[in-house]
């Protein structure tokens, strides 16, 4: 059912976690309807610092997760935001059809994260980290 | 790695005495049971041998057994084919809210496609129909209720007798799936008042594509699969023969063990229910916490979501189920759990056990030592149990 990376980043999901001081936060989903994730990153000079993510939800949701975390952390804000849903689930080595949607947004929930930065340095552009 | 399969409700080993009772029918007994000549008319004699070791695990008379290809096909007759027998008196179904889908969809076959009006019957957070409820739903146009015995998903034995009694008075035909039931525990149509009873054959370590309906002697039917007059004309298609000595032997042998094997599954049930409560926090026991199948134990775990559970479970080689919406197909969580008032996240979170006696106390212990560490894993990075404790903590 589902590939051996899946599997890999279920038992072993990488970054999972809160970070307190989160330059921003992003969550996706609800636990009525099946998934839940939360992402938080910190942001130094314009890159991904460090990402970590929470998720309720199937093995496909914290496989995603683990692997956007992954595919994000290093990046700069602008690469981040061109990880899709679509290049997640491929990386993945695909995902059963009818976890393609329910299961799989992590990159929606890290590009929340990202916008809610964006917005926070609009506001107070003097407390910029970059 | 140790292997502790506990999702006999979803299938069962087909038991060697019952394989060995089956083997001379593929290929040296083949021969079909409507057959004129000795080849066909010594399989017809197998065949009501089979009938009879069914009808007596359940207190039945021989012909009064349909055999069919399973435990949903059983119930697809029994719905259908009772509801349009009787359409000159009404086209009014009831049917509990945590019914198997073969009877739900067939009730909503009906619904659909023959102008039946359904009421889906609620039931009480430990799963029990009310009869007095029950009363106020009939309607002079109301042909028959079906209540399932035993819940394979929840566990709740339901008070059968009462039920079916007041249907029996109100002159409506009354039917109980009772698949999940017989075999574990003592079931007797006499005793329980019923007009037709579901069983299936891989609850009873026969194969899977053999079930059984009881319906009572004159009882009309309309057949679900047309064809020639097997089955007293009831069911179409050539018996499936093997299967079906299947059946009759597993049903043989489960009418000299039940006292014994109620009991003991009872027990490991009890164990693990016990060790669960005690070990892992914010856990619901969901059903019926005494009026329950004996091996059948259902849990709602907070915080986390079920398919996750099942794959850190079978990891270690622990094999269970869920009714969580992300282990459906549909992705829909289990209307069941819905039924009884359970949270939808909560839902999320079932974990269903299911025993046979090949199950031994070392197995409980086992998922005893490897469920909660999976639990708090699952929990640890779980959005939902963080805010879930962050709210617990601020009061």
């Amino acid at each position: 059912m589902y590939s051996d990376i899946v599997m890999d980043h279920f038992a072993n999901p990488r970054n999972a976690g809160v970070i307190e001081d989160a330059d921003g936060v992003g969550e996706v989903g609800n636990p009525v309807c099946g998934d839940m994730m939360t992402f938080y990153i910190k942001v130094k000079d314009n890159r991904l610092e460090d990402v970590k993510f929470q998720t309720f939800g199937c093995v496909a949701a914290i496989a995603v997760s683990s692997m956007v975390s992954e595919m994000a952390k290093g990046q700069n804000l602008e690469d981040a935001q061109k990880i899709t849903n679509k290049s997640v689930a491929a990386t993945l080595g695909g995902l059963p059809q009818n976890k393609m949607h329910c299961s799989n947004l992590g990159a929606e929930a890290l590009a929340l994260a990202i916008k809610s930065y964006q917005e926070k340095q609009r506001k107070t552009p003097s407390a910029s980290a970059a | 790695m140790r292997r502790v399969y506990l999702d006999h409700a979803a299938a069962t080993p087909v038991r060697r005495e019952v394989l060995e009772a089956m083997l001379p029918y593929f290929s040296e007994r083949f021969g079909n049971p409507s057959a004129v000549y000795d080849l066909g008319s010594e399989i017809k004699e197998v065949l009501e041998e089979q009938r009879e070791r069914v009808a007596r695990l359940i207190g039945a008379q021989r012909e009064e057994i349909v055999f069919t290809s399973s435990g949903a096909e059983a119930n697809n007759l029994a719905i259908k084919g009772a509801a349009l027998a009787n359409l000159k008196k009404g086209r009014h179904l009831i049917v509990s809210a945590i019914e198997h889908h073969s009877v739900l969809n067939a009730a909503r076959f009906l619904e659909k496609f023959h102008d039946f009006e359904v009421t889906f019957l609620p039931v009480a957070k430990d799963g029990l129909a009310d009869p007095e409820r029950l009363r106020k739903f009939m309607t002079p146009a109301t042909t028959l209720v079906s209540i399932q015995h035993g819940s394979n998903e929840i566990g709740t034995i339901q008070n059968i007798r009462e039920l079916a009694g007041l249907c029996r008075e109100q002159g409506v035909l009354f039917h109980t799936d009772a698949v999940a039931t017989v075999g574990q525990a003592p079931v007797d149509v006499q005793e329980l008042q019923v007009d037709l009873l579901t069983l299936s054959g891989p609850a009873l370590g026969a194969p899977k594509g053999v079930g059984g309906l009881y319906f009572r002697p004159k009882l009309r039917l309309v057949p679900q699969i047309h064809g020639g007059i097997q089955e007293n004309g009831r069911r179409g298609g050539t018996e499936n023969v093997p299967a079906i000595v299947g059946l009759g032997e597993a049903a043989a042998l489960a009418r000299e063990e039940l006292a014994a094997k109620a009991g003991y599954l009872a027990g490991l049930r009890d164990l693990l229910v016990a060790g669960v409560q005690e070990r892992v926090p914010q856990v619901v026991y969901t059903g019926h916490p005494r009026q329950r199948l004996p091996g059948h134990a259902s849990f709602c775990v907070a915080g986390i979501e079920g398919e996750a559970l099942l794959f850190m479970l079978s990891r270690q080689g622990i094999y269970a189920n869920t009714g969580s919406a992300c282990a459906s197909k549909a992705l829909k969580t289990s209307p069941v759990l819905g039924a009884l008032g359970i949270a939808p996240d909560l839902a999320q979170g079932s974990v269903v056990f299911t025993f046979n006696t090949d199950n031994s106390e070392d197995d409980v212990n086992y998922v005893l030592n490897h469920l909660p560490p999976a639990v708090d894993r699952l929990r640890s990075f779980s959005p939902v149990w963080r805010k879930r404790t962050a709210a617990a903590a601020a009061g």
